[in-house]
Order: structure tokens, then C-alpha cells, then sequence
């Protein structure tokens, strides 16, 4: 049996329970990788693969042309990578995970790994699959004896070939497409297309430019293997929705955005924030939009809402330390009850922590951050698809219920790729010009509308009885006048506590993933969705009692959580994030006080990666071991 | 500005086009005074700030401004309370930030005339780099300083135009910190418009007030508007009925001429009072503007959610 019948997605002999593929695959260590026969084509239906090299080389092309090229063979795909927070560029990586069926994460261990630097290939042969590929260029990489028994170490001098492929002037540039080529080669990926995919990359650069490119590509995949490498080839896809696109999680929540009748916005440059500020900076003029580039993150969310008491919904966004910047004027928005979308793509924090890493640690600031009594709405998008609806459903949710509205994103769905069906998009994009027709007469803050829903009238309203309003952050009267009176402080504040019962109320029960009743219950938000599912998947497999639920509407909660809760034994909520001084996480935390339910339990983390479907069973087996801690 | 003001929208769906429902003008008389005031201000008996106010409503009933055209906007302070004096849609904000929220409303409404009033801690200390950074954008709007060297809503702090030497609750010695010249500030961060007035000259503030609102960019005035609580008596060397001397800008004063405003703002206190500074560079608006007809231009005819489909198109 060659090595690569070993990989877990191989169709072929692929074993029914996948954790105990884990075991099965160390025996691989048994047997060499031996040479000789021809090489043979095996049926896959998903691969893990692993780039890792400098920021410079262009993985993330590498990466973006794998996952693209799925997207248009109707494939799944998703992709994780990292970046170094430095210009100067430094280590990266970028992994892609291509299936013909569902795929939910970007993979716990890769299948093939392909490293450039030696230090690409030291730092990351922990996150092969034993047995898996090692590809690695050997112009740059010594290979060490000891980690050739565990894996099919293959090398090329990818370097020296590249220059010799497309001239000596350009350096090793290039390389990035000639190992694409060598990838197309061994996944027997479609060559014509990813032709197409190229030569689009480099439209209106420089024809030589395509020319070597392609060149670089052919020259990789020409490049003869000779019989020590296997092929590959993806069954064909079960998924037909059609047309697929791709993007990152950035770009979709961007075009929601704008396809939600958004035409104005403003914000302040921060990783990883400010890709969906350059995008709309670049996108919204041809729609008679604007994106402005602020002084600051208060200036930002100052002009926004500017923006938006003008009279159409406007949106600012940030990452951790500027949304701390916001929350003063975020205290306004909720006091004036002027609508607002606040983007948050969280890192790693407190202060500047981990730019360039994931957390789930703003879901307090989101909820909770300001001063006095603030409610807010905050919204978590799973993966990239929910980015773009997820964007649609805050501006509806910030108009209907003239309320700011958080949408608390991430670093890792930020920079992801994954492919999804195409938007009908003459249904989802909306119109939202200001409405500006006169009315004889306004109060701003009337304290009988139903559920304390009120809208404000933008300026350019006439008001025909004369009485115009002031929007406000003076706790005001039914006019917008200040007050000081403690019985309007009581009657405004339930007023503006109210409108989010009373949207709690109009919230869908999120649906269990896996039997609604059982031993676990794993629960998640944001970004976790896909590892969480494939936790369950895997456990289910194995024969345990496990079940997730994810939730998108974090603050207010939809209402029912409870009846849920009480078909498991174990309620625990996987986030990352630090356990706190109490013992949960930040979700976590909110469910105990909203449900004084002991059996919530926190499974948090806050290493700054993306959980791994094996770590997250790990961490909920172990907090079953050692009983439930505090009560 | 009142005269670049658009009524009717180049484009449905543009942020720089919204319906026009306002009746042709001759069907509509002007505002009158009593029209125009709102709630009974709260500020003390012989606080200046009554007549920045008394002279914006003058502004608006002699320039024939509507209700609904207007849009006061204030940051925080006893002279940011202004919006809940005047008739006409207005915005209390928050202390300092004013500003970006009046370019949030002029860059999305250019129909709107957008003032904002407020304080000299308002302007020159929290809200600094919004003045700065607004000046430099040149975002069309009107914005009255209404300098009274102290701050008056909190009760007697040192402000960032407290002279050398004045004693408050947070310089009991008298104040020691160099104070700001708002006239060479403005200039510097490249305001289009900076000119000096008085609360003591009515006739003046109103003439500066209207050279403001008719400057296309971000016009601003400095108005000592006395604090008669804290600091009372500190303009009286700008005030002839004191004793005082009122100076006008020179006639021969070049207004594009930065070297002489610097110069002019240069004069020890009660200095000059008049237009310092005045030239035409493109507001963001227009610039904004631009940028959004020449990529209009390129997709003439197409439906909003045709140019996404498009985009999308390119992400297969
Ligand atoms: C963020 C914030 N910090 C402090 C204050 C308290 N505060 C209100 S007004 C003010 C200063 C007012 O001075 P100025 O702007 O000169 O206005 P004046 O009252 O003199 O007209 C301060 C410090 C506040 N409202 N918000
Ligand atoms: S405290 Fe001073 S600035 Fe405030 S209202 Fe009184 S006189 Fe005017
Ligand atoms: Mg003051």
C-alpha cells in the first residue's frame, strides 16, 4: 500500500470512524514511502494543504488561486492563514482546504505541506498528517533524517528552477506560480482554468507580466516527478448550486454592506479592519457613495453618525483598540436613538496585544462597553457567506429599531476564503435614500410608540407645525428636550430597554446542530461555527452524544436558550477567549447570568489560532473528567 | 455656500442627491424671530452667547433660511447648548467632536446649510485635531468659536486660550501653561475661512456671519463671547462702551495673504477684529464629488445591484 492511502480523506479504503484514522495513520510510519511501479492516481474528495514561507513570496497568491479555482468547480473550499505583523514581511502561511463535499474548517493537519525556508519546513512538519507530503524546495531545505520516516519528503529545487524557467533577472520571483504548477500537477487540478485564473490576476499589468507568470506555471507543472509522487484527484463534486464566488470574510461583509443600500461610511485604518475601509473607499463612489479616511476612530464614528442622523444608515468599524475610542460617542448613538453599524473584526487584545491574531475577546465591549445604561444590538457572522447577510441584517435591525448595531467579525473570517452560492442580488439589495417627506408634525422621543420604537426625521423634514427636534444625548423629554427629571430618566431608559425586548422576542430560536437532546451541548458564536460542527460530526462519528449550537444574536439573546439547554447534561461554551476571573468566557459568562444554569461551563482558549476540531473534543472530554468546577 | 445649495437630485440612490419636497420658495414668507427661537435659553442674564444667538437668527430671518434647510450642530460646553435654542433640526453632541459629526451631515446633504457653535475647550483642547483635520479636508460648513477664555459649564477651568496669569480652580496660582492663537491655529491647519469678532459689535458679528455662510469651505469664526460668571470683564479693552478699543482689520489687508493674517493675529490683545484669512481651494465636497461623477460616468445606466452582480462576477 502506497503512503498516500493512509491520508484520512482518501475514498478508497476511508475508515468510518475518522478518529481512529489518527492511530491507523501512525502504523504508516511502518512503511516507508517506497519508489518503483508507475505512480498511481488516487480518488480523493478533500485535501488539506499547508504553503508556508515568507509574506513576500506570494503564498497567499498561491492560496487565493486554489481556492478560487474551487469555487468555480463548484468545490468547497476554506482557507486560514496568517501574516506577519511586520512590512518587512516575515514567516507565513496559508492553508486551504478543498473538498468535493461540505467542508466546515480549515483542517486540523495537513496532507501536503509546502515549504520554501528551512524554517518553514521546521516550523510546520508539526501540522502534517503523519504519512502526509512534505514538498519542499531544496534550494533552501535540508532535510532532517529523523522526519523522513514519517513523512513522504519530496524536494525540488524550486529556487534555481524558477529563475531557470522565466530568467535569471527577476530572482526567485515567480516561484509562488512555479509550485502552484507543481500542485496543479499532483492534485491533477484543471489547468485550462487556473490558466484563466492567472491571466485575470494580471489583467491591465504589463502583458510579459501573464506571460512569465504562465510560464513560471507550466514550468512547475512540467516539472517530472518521476515515480516518487502519487497523484491525486478530486471526485467530482456532489454540490451543484451553480455559480460560486469567492472572497474573504472582509470582502463579503464589505459588499453586504453596500448591497444593503449603505452609501456612506467612515473610519480609521487598523489591522485587520482596514481592508473593508479600503474596499468601500474603492467601491462606493460608482454607487454616489463615500468612504472617509478619519483623524481618528472617534472622529470616525462621529462623522458616521453624522451620516446617519442625515438620514440613511451609515457605518464605521474598527478592531480592538478603536473601538475603545468609539464607545463614547457609541453611548450617544444609543441615547439619541440615531441607527448606526459598528463593524468590530476583533484580534487579540487588551491594547495593541496580537494584531495580526485571532480572539473572541470585544464580545463585552460590544455588549457591555460604555458607560450608563446602553443597550445595543450585537450580531456574530459564522463564516464569509453570513458576512454579506449578516451586513444586510444590521442595517435592518439599526433602521427598525433606530439603534447602533455591533457586528462583531474576526481576524481568521476576516482574511479567509471561502466559496458561496452567488447573492440574488436584484432581492437583496435595498434602497435606502432618506425619506424626507414633510409631516405636520414629530416627536422624537414619544413614549407611547409601541415597544418605545421611535424613528427620528432627517434634517431637510419639514415639520409642518414649526416644532422641530434636537437629537440628543441630554436625557431629554418627548421632544428632545433636556431633562432632568427622574421620572423621564426611568421612563427613557426602560423606553430604550424596550425596543430590544421587544426585538428578543422577534429573534429565531437558533436551531440545534445534531440530536436536540443528548450529553453535550457544545455552544459557539462567530467565527468557531465550522470547527464546532465538524467537532460534533467527529464525536457523532465515534459514537458520543455531542450536539452544538451557534448563536448569532448575542445581545439581546434570542429568547428559548433555555428549553434548549435543558435537553443536555453539559452546556459548554467554546470561545476564544481567556476563562475570566470566574471561570468562563465572555459568551459564557452572559449565558450563566442569563440563565443561572450551573451546567453552563466555559471551553475557551486565547493562543490567538483558530480552534482545532481535535483540541476542542479534547478540552470538553476534560472538563467532563474533572467535574464541574464551579457551581 | 447659500447659493451652491442643490435642490434637485443628479441621481436617486447618491448620497449627494436627495428629493427635493420643499415648495417653490415665493410660496413661503421668511421665518420670523419668534419662529425661529426655541427654548428660553438657559445661559446667565449677560452671558455674551445671547448675542451669537440673537444675531443667528438675524442670519436666518434676513437670509431667508428655512427651518428645515438648517441643521444646528454642537459639542458640549454652556455655548454648546445653542442647538435647543433655535427652531430648525439640530444635534446636541458629544464634548469635542462636533465637528466630524457636521461633515458626516454636510458631505451626505448638500442641500443642508450646516452650522456648528460651541466652545473654546470644545474647539482648541478635546476637539483640537477635529479642527485641524476638518480645516484641512476643507468640509464645507460654518463653525462659530464662541471664546470665552475659561470653561463656563464646569465651572471656571483653565481653557486653552486662558491668558497667562488667570487664576482658576485648576490654576489657583493663575495659569502658567502658554495659552493657543486660534487665528494663527485656524490658519495653519488650513482653514479657508478665519475671521474675529466680538459678541459687543452686532453688526459685525452678523457681517462675518454672513461672509462665513457664503464662503464655499469650512468658514470659521472666532467670537469673544464673554463669560460673565467666571471671567467677567476679560474682553472689556476690545469694547469701546469699557473704555476699550475695537480695531477693524486694516482695509488694505490682503485676505489670501497668510504672511500678513499671521501678522495681524501676531497683535497683542484686544488686536484686530474682521475677515484675517480667505481663499478658494476645492472643498471635500466637491472633491468627493468629482470622484463619484467620473465613476458614475463609467457605469451610466446600470442598477445598483447590476454593478454588484458585476463585481461578483469577478470573484468566480
Ligand atoms: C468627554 C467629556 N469630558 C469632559 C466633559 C465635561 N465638560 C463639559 S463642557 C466642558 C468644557 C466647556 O468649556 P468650553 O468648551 O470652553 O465651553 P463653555 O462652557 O465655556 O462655553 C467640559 C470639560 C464632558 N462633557 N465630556
Ligand atoms: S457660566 Fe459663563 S459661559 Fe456659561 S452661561 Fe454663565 S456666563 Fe455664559
Ligand atoms: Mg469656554
Amino acid at each position: 500500500m502506497g503512503w498516500a492511502s493512509f491520508l484520512s480523506h482518501v475514498v478508497i479504503g476511508r475508515s468510518p470512524n475518522p478518529r481512529n484514522n489518527l492511530n491507523f495513520m501512525s502504523e504508516a510510519t511502518l512503511s516507508a514511502p517506497t519508489s518503483g511501479g508507475s505512480p498511481k492516481i488516487s480518488k480523493i474528495s478533500e485535501a488539506v494543504i499547508r504553503i508556508a514561507g515568507n509574506s513576500q513570496d506570494g503564498i497567499q497568491a498561491i492560496g487565493g488561486f486554489l481556492a478560487r479555482l474551487a469555487g468555480r468547480s463548484e468545490q468547497e473550499v476554506m482557507t486560514f492563514m496568517t501574516i506577519p505583523s511586520t512590512i518587512s514581511g516575515g514567516p507565513s502561511i496559508f492553508q486551504v482546504r478543498i473538498g468535493s463535499g461540505e467542508v466546515l474548517s480549515a483542517g486540523d493537519e495537513a496532507d501536503v505541506l509546502l515549504a520554501f525556508y528551512q524554517h518553514s519546513y521546521e516550523n510546520h512538519i508539526n501540522s502534517v498528517k503523519k504519512g502526509g507530503i512534505v514538498l519542499f524546495d531544496s534550494d533552501h531545505v535540508q532535510v532532517k533524517p529523523e522526519w523522513e520516516k514519517d513523512f513522504h519528503h519530496v524536494g525540488i529545487p524550486i529556487s534555481s528552477r524558477t529563475v531557470e524557467a522565466i530568467g535569471g533577472t527577476a530572482k526567485d520571483k515567480g516561484k509562488n506560480i512555479f509550485a502552484l504548477g507543481l500542485v496543479a500537477k499532483i492534485f491533477d487540478l484543471n489547468v485550462p482554468k487556473l490558466e484563466k485564473l492567472i491571466a485575470e490576476r494580471f489583467t491591465g499589468k504589463d502583458e510579459s507580466i501573464t506571460k512569465t507568470a504562465l510560464m513560471a506555471f507550466h514550468a512547475g507543472y512540467s516539472f517530472s516527478l518521476g515515480n516518487v509522487i502519487e497523484t491525486f484527484q478530486f471526485v467530482e463534486s456532489q454540490k451543484r448550486e451553480g455559480a460560486q464566488v469567492v472572497m474573504n470574510g472582509n470582502e463579503a461583509l464589505a459588499y453586504g454592506l453596500i448591497a444593503a443600500g449603505v452609501r456612506f461610511g467612515a473610519g480609521y485604518p487598523i489591522t485587520p479592519w482596514s481592508d473593508v475601509m479600503e474596499l468601500l473607499r474603492r467601491e462606493l463612489p460608482k454607487y454616489g457613495g463615500a468612504f472617509i479616511q478619519c483623524e481618528d476612530e472617534i472622529a470616525s464614528i462621529s462623522m458616521a453618525l453624522g451620516g446617519s442622523y442625515a438620514g440613511r444608515v451609515a457605518v464605521t468599524g474598527s478592531s480592538g483598540p478603536g473601538i475603545s475610542l468609539k464607545t463614547e460617542a457609541l453611548g450617544w448613538a444609543v441615547m439619541a436613538e440615531i441607527p448606526l453599524v459598528i463593524c468590530d473584526i476583533q484580534r487579540g487584545g487588551p491594547s495593541t496585544g496580537m494584531p495580526t491574531n485571532v480572539e473572541q475577546s470585544d464580545l463585552n465591549i460590544a455588549c457591555f462597553g460604555g458607560h450608563g445604561d446602553c443597550p445595543r444590538v450585537v450580531i456574530a457572522p459564522s463564516n464569509v457567506e453570513d458576512c454579506f447577510y449578516t451586513a444586510i441584517e444590521a442595517v435592518n435591525l439599526a433602521r427598525k429599531y433606530s439603534v447602533p448595531v455591533f457586528i462583531l467579525s474576526d481576524q481568521s473570517i476576516s482574511t479567509r476564503i471561502e466559496a458561496f452560492p452567488e447573492p440574488d442580488f436584484e432581492k437583496v439589495c435595498q434602497d435606502i435614500s432618506p425619506d424626507l417627506t414633510p409631516v405636520t408634525t414629530h416627536k422624537p422621543y414619544d413614549l407611547n410608540a409601541p415597544q418605545g420604537v421611535t424613528h427620528h426625521v432627517a434634517p431637510g423634514t419639514r415639520i409642518m407645525d414649526g416644532k422641530y427636534p434636537i437629537a440628543t444625548g441630554l436625557e431629554h423629554d418627548e421632544m428632545g428636550h433636556p431633562t432632568g427629571s427622574p421620572k423621564l430618566h426611568t421612563q427613557m431608559t426602560a423606553k430604550r430597554r424596550k425596543k430590544l425586548q421587544s426585538l428578543a422576542d422577534e429573534l429565531p430560536v437558533p436551531q440545534v446542530y445534531g440530536p436536540p437532546e443528548g450529553n453535550i451541548l457544545l455552544v459557539g458564536w462567530g467565527s468557531t461555527q465550522g470547527p464546532i460542527r465538524e467537532a460534533v460530526d467527529r464525536a457523532r462519528a465515534a459514537g458520543d452524544s455531542v450536539s452544538s449550537l451557534h448563536i448569532k444574536h448575542i445581545f439581546p439573546l434570542p429568547n428559548g436558550l433555555e428549553n434548549i439547554f435543558a435537553g443536555f447534561n453539559h452546556v459548554f461554551v467554546v470561545e476564544m477567549n481567556d476563562e475570566g476571573l470566574y471561570g468562563y468566557g465572555q459568551l459564557g459568562a452572559l449565558l450563566r447570568a442569563r440563565y443561572c444554569d450551573p451546567k453552563i461551563q466555559g471551553v475557551t482558549k486565547c493562543d490567538g489560532l483558530t480552534w482545532k476540531v481535535r483540541e476542542i473534543l479534547e478540552r470538553a472530554k476534560q472538563n467532563i473528567a474533572t467535574g464541574i468546577r464551579k457551581l | 455656500m447659500s447659493n451652491q445649495t442643490t435642490d434637485i437630485p443628479a441621481r436617486s440612490g447618491n448620497i449627494t442627491a436627495v428629493p427635493a419636497v420643499t415648495p417653490p420658495v415665493e410660496e413661503r414668507k421668511g421665518l420670523t424671530k419668534k419662529e425661529i427661537a426655541a427654548d428660553h435659553p438657559t445661559w446667565c442674564p449677560g452671558c455674551g452667547d445671547f448675542s451669537v444667538l440673537a444675531l443667528y437668527f438675524k442670519l436666518i430671518e434676513k437670509r431667508k433660511l428655512w427651518h428645515e434647510k438648517i441643521t444646528t450642530i454642537a459639542g458640549i460646553g454652556c455655548s454648546s447648548r445653542f442647538p435647543y435654542f433655535v427652531q430648525g433640526h439640530g444635534a446636541h453632541y458629544i464634548h469635542g467632536r462636533a465637528l466630524p459629526f457636521a461633515s458626516g451631515v454636510s458631505l451626505t446633504r448638500p442641500d443642508l446649510h450646516v452650522f456648528v457653535f460651541g466652545g473654546d475647550g470644545d474647539a482648541f483642547s478635546i476637539g483640537g485635531n477635529h479642527v485641524n483635520h476638518t480645516a484641512r479636508k476643507n468640509i464645507k460648513m460654518t463653525y462659530v468659536i464662541m471664546d470665552n477664555w475659561v470653561y463656563g459649564l464646569t465651572k471656571k477651568q483653565t481653557s486653552p486660550t486662558s491668558p497667562l496669569g488667570f487664576k482658576s480652580k485648576t490654576d489657583i496660582w493663575g495659569a502658567v501653561d502658554q495659552p493657543i492663537n486660534p487665528m494663527k491655529q485656524l490658519i495653519s491647519a488650513g482653514a479657508t475661512f478665519v475671521a474675529r469678532t466680538t459678541h459687543t459689535n452686532p453688526n459685525h458679528l452678523l457681517q462675518m456671519m454672513e461672509a462665513a455662510m457664503d464662503h464655499d469651505g469650512f468658514s470659521v469664526i472666532e467670537c469673544l463671547s464673554e463669560c460673565v460668571e467666571f471671567y467677567e470683564g476679560a474682553f472689556d479693552s476690545s469694547n469701546p462702551r469699557k473704555g476699550g478699543v475695537f480695531n477693524p482689520v486694516p482695509a488694505d489687508h490682503d485676505v489670501t495673504d497668510e504672511h500678513a493674517a499671521y501678522k495681524l493675529a501676531d497683535t497683542p490683545f484686544p488686536g484686530y477684529f474682521g475677515i484675517f484669512y480667505k481663499v478658494n481651494r476645492p472643498t471635500k465636497n466637491k472633491l468627493e464629488a468629482d470622484i463619484n461623477a467620473k465613476a458614475m460616468e463609467k457605469v451610466k445606466g446600470k442598477k445598483d445591484w447590476e454593478l454588484l452582480k458585476a463585481t461578483f462576477a469577478r470573484m468566480k
